[in-house]
């Protein structure tokens, strides 16, 4: 009975991370390139990877935390550009290639040797070195404080402080992308998903629209990384192809083209992991399965759901299929 | 049947030239090999003494001094080794096996980087020493680091810096990374030119094979021939399975190709942890007997390399016969032409498709087993760390091209390995994608690619 409160004590826990927030935030980004737009962007871990670095560094070299966050946010929008530039106009899945190829190259500098003073190199940068002027702005002051059955530190390196101000981002962010999918921009958007050559023949630069999409998912996605770095550290392996993926899979099982989908999505599929990691413990015998491949196995159930969900729910939870578009 | 490969036909004269070039290219890495030179090979004794029990690494790392730590660790043993004021260490193990060596860069001094990988992987015999070379970028010695005997006889006994002994060494071993990459990228290429699906989950199909590799032959002990046999045919396997229970289904049921290509990631992301979990995170030899080497002038090579590359190059030819001189061939390059007009002509297309689906896991799996035995181990992360490096190569030599694929892949080879020579070895892997970034800028479609796929 004990692990079963626990497991969903974990569960209830993983949902209103910091981390979780972070990772919404580069849902939501995602959802506007995929969902919205119709791009098939498979480095959005490259953007969050970016925007760490760029606001990790920026601290390291006594930058204020609005400068620093300033340059995460500049950060993502050169990404952007760079990567749309050769391939805007190509076919969707050479955009895939792309964005892929260069989120792993973001990764393999800043995981260099050769740079090891400045992004640590595979070592990554602790989160000492870049989280106090966050923990500064904290008017939460010291001490605990429960809620419901969690009990935080105010301010500390993973307590309400971040917690809230994630999350409230994450509410911000969901409001600023509702505000634009209905604006006259959104609308060119979400059309430019439908049939790009309706609106080309309406006179408006496809192109251009879709850059301007991929600045706005992608500056989402170094926002989400600046903010995923803050409670923990910044770590170049951890943020590689693989959360790529996961934000995929978090996104799809949410519902893309929603504007709560990424979010729902998100929390879903972190307390259904630990739901699956914390059963397997307690139901399995050690001899079967071991912690690690608990952890092993659960990746295995995320691989499987995201094939089963693409294939038999693409619209995921809440969305509408007809919002789709998968044929890029 | 197609009597007439009236779609094949323009594509034939380019791979005519290009079976000419490639064949030329070997033909002058062949010569560049036989050409006679003296040899260098050191071997010496540190401090640590071998006997029966024990096992000595070593090596010197120029230029850092003393306090630099290495950890070695591997086969339940952990031991930890700390250079001396000349850059010396050694350490002693008394268990023969694989070792990880791992130089602890925060132990080196301020403004020296490494220049070799700080991560290697040694294999071990009681009673004798091992080299492992490091190099680093600002040491005190400007990071000149040279086999002066000192470095001990580690196989890949990298000197750092330009030369022409070097371009040749790294060369050859990009002719060997492209020619296994192509064994990969063909079918990779092949299965998007016959469907339209990038298929991400198709590294796994490498590292399956040399997973496989290590069970049949390491495990059990089966002749490693035999083994490569073996594990050609179960890939094959798999490669048939997967189109029976999953791909020709989800043809039928009508999924998009953006669909397609996120459940071959989910089934990439499944098989990475599966493989975990049978074999453990562990880098797994396929074959326990320690490399031995070949040197043909400046050129160093184990004997596992050049079957491996030979291999290669009999499969790679083979391949392009078929694809270019038989009736099903033709068929398969009709139907990565246009599957409707192949189909209308009476080629039976699931037909081919299922065939492109075992050729290609099979040509995967023969790849994976290769590369565990050149790069003397496998895990579970092997084809992945790859696939990137086929997707370029696929990508360069122009999608669903089996003979763009071919060259795509000599010329990643060759830039992965030659950019080695001027960049530190962190960067080797991120060239090549920026290549890839370069060629979409300037041509899209590839080297040997139409435009029309661009769209």
């Amino acid at each position: 009975m004990d692990g079963i409160i626990k497991v969903l004590y974990d569960m209830s826990a993983s949902m209103i991370l910091p981390t979780t927030a972070a990772f919404a935030i580069a849902a939501i980004g995602l959802n506007v390139h995929f969902g919205f737009t119709g791009l098939l962007n498979m480095g959005q871990a490259g953007f969050m990877l970016i925007g760490a670095y760029g606001f990790a560094i920026s601290i390291g070299a006594g930058l204020p935390f609005w400068a620093a966050f300033l340059i995460a946010v500049l950060a993502g929008i050169a990404f952007a550009l760079l990567l749309g530039i050769p391939t805007l106009k190509l076919r969707g899945d050479y955009l895939a290639i792309v964005t892929i190829a260069a989120a792993e190259i973001v990764r393999m500098i800043g995981r260099a040797s050769v740079l090891n003073d400045v992004t640590g190199g595979s070592n990554g940068l602790p989160g000492e070195n870049f989280r106090n002027p966050f923990s500064d702005l904290s008017f939460f002051g010291d001490g605990q404080t429960t809620l419901l059955w969690f009990t935080f530190d105010n301010t500390g390196v993973n307590g309400w402080w971040s917690r809230a101000v994630t999350w409230l981002m994450v509410l911000v962010f969901a409001l600023l992308v509702w505000l634009l999918m209905r604006s006259p921009w959104g609308r060119v958007i979400k059309s430019i998903r439908e049939d790009e050559d309706a609106v080309r023949s309406l006179g408006k630069s496809v192109f251009s629209f879709k850059m301007q999409a991929l600045v706005v998912g992608g500056v989402l996605g170094s926002i989400g990384g600046v903010m995923y770095i803050l409670p923990t550290s910044l770590q170049p392996d951890s943020m590689g192809r693989n959360m790529t993926f996961l934000i995929w899979t978090a996104m799809l099982l949410g519902g893309a083209a929603t504007i709560f989908g990424p979010i729902l999505g998100t929390l879903v599929f972190f307390a259904t992991r630990i739901f699956v990691q914390g059963g397997m413990r307690l139901f399995v015998p050690d001899e079967i399965l071991n912690t690690q491949q608990t952890e092993q196995f659960s990746w295995i159930v995320v691989g499987v759901a995201l094939m089963l969900l693409v294939i038999f729910r693409p619209q995921g939870m809440i969305g509408n299929k007809k919002e789709l578009n998968f044929n890029v | 049947m197609v009597n007439q490969p009236v779609l094949a036909q323009t594509r034939w004269k380019w791979s005519r030239t290009l079976v000419v070039a490639i064949v030329g290219m070997l033909i002058a890495a062949f010569w560049t090999l036989s050409q006679p030179a003296n040899s260098f090979a050191a071997e010496t004794t540190g401090p640590c003494v071998a006997d029966s029990a024990t096992g000595c690494f070593n090596g010197t790392i120029k230029g850092v001094g003393a306090g630099v730590k290495i950890v070695i660790s591997g086969n339940g043993a952990e031991v930890i080794a700390v250079t001396d004021a000349d850059g010396k260490w050694n350490a002693a193990v008394t268990t023969a096996g694989t070792y990880t060596l791992t130089l602890d860069e925060a132990t080196l001094p301020a403004g020296v980087t490494m220049k070799s990988e700080a991560t290697q992987t040694r294999d071990i015999t009681l009673g004798f020493n091992k080299g492992a070379v490091f190099t680093v970028n600002g040491g005190t010695d400007g990071g000149e680091s040279s086999t002066d005997g000192d470095t001990g006889s580690g196989t890949e006994t990298a000197a750092t810096g330009f030369n022409w002994d070097r371009l040749a060494q790294q060369s050859v071993s990009g002719l060997r990374l492209g020619l296994l990459l192509a064994l990969a990228s063909i079918g990779l290429s092949l299965i998007y030119g016959t469907t339209g699906l990038s298929n991400f989950a198709h590294a796994e199909q490498v590292t399956l094979g040399g997973l496989l590799a290590f069970t049949f032959s390491n495990v059990m002990g089966i002749n490693i021939f035999l083994t490569t046999a073996i594990v050609v045919v179960l890939t094959g396997f798999t490669g048939w399975i997967q189109d029976v229970i999953i791909w020709k289904p989800l043809r039928k049921k009508g999924l998009s190709l953006t669909q397609l290509l996120i459940v071959t990631i989910g089934l990439a992301l499944a098989l990475q942890y599966a493989f975990q979990i049978f074999y453990g995170a562990r880098t797994l030899r396929i074959v326990l007997a320690n490399p031995e080497t070949v040197t043909f002038g400046p050129v160093t090579l184990t004997i596992e390399s050049l079957w491996a590359m030979g291999v290669s190059i009999v499969v790679i030819a083979a391949v392009g016969y078929f694809l270019t001189r038989t009736r099903t061939g033709r068929a398969t390059r009709a139907v990565s032409d246009n599957p409707a007009l192949a189909s209308a002509s009476g080629i039976d297309v699931d037909r081919i498709i299922r065939l492109v689906w075992i050729m290609s896991a099979a040509l995967a799996g023969l790849s994976g087993v290769m590369l565990g035995l050149v790069l003397n181990g496998i895990s579970w992360q092997t084809g992945m760390q790859l696939l990137l490096l086929m997707f370029s190569a696929v990508t360069l030599g122009g999608l669903g091209t089996a003979f763009g694929a071919l060259v795509g892949s000599l010329v990643i080879g060759m830039t992965v390995e030659l950019s080695n020579m001027v960049l530190p070895g962190d960067f080797k892997y991120a060239t090549a994608l920026l290549l890839l970034i370069i060629i979409l800028l300037v041509r899209p479609q590839g080297l040997f690619g139409r435009k029309e796929r661009i769209g």
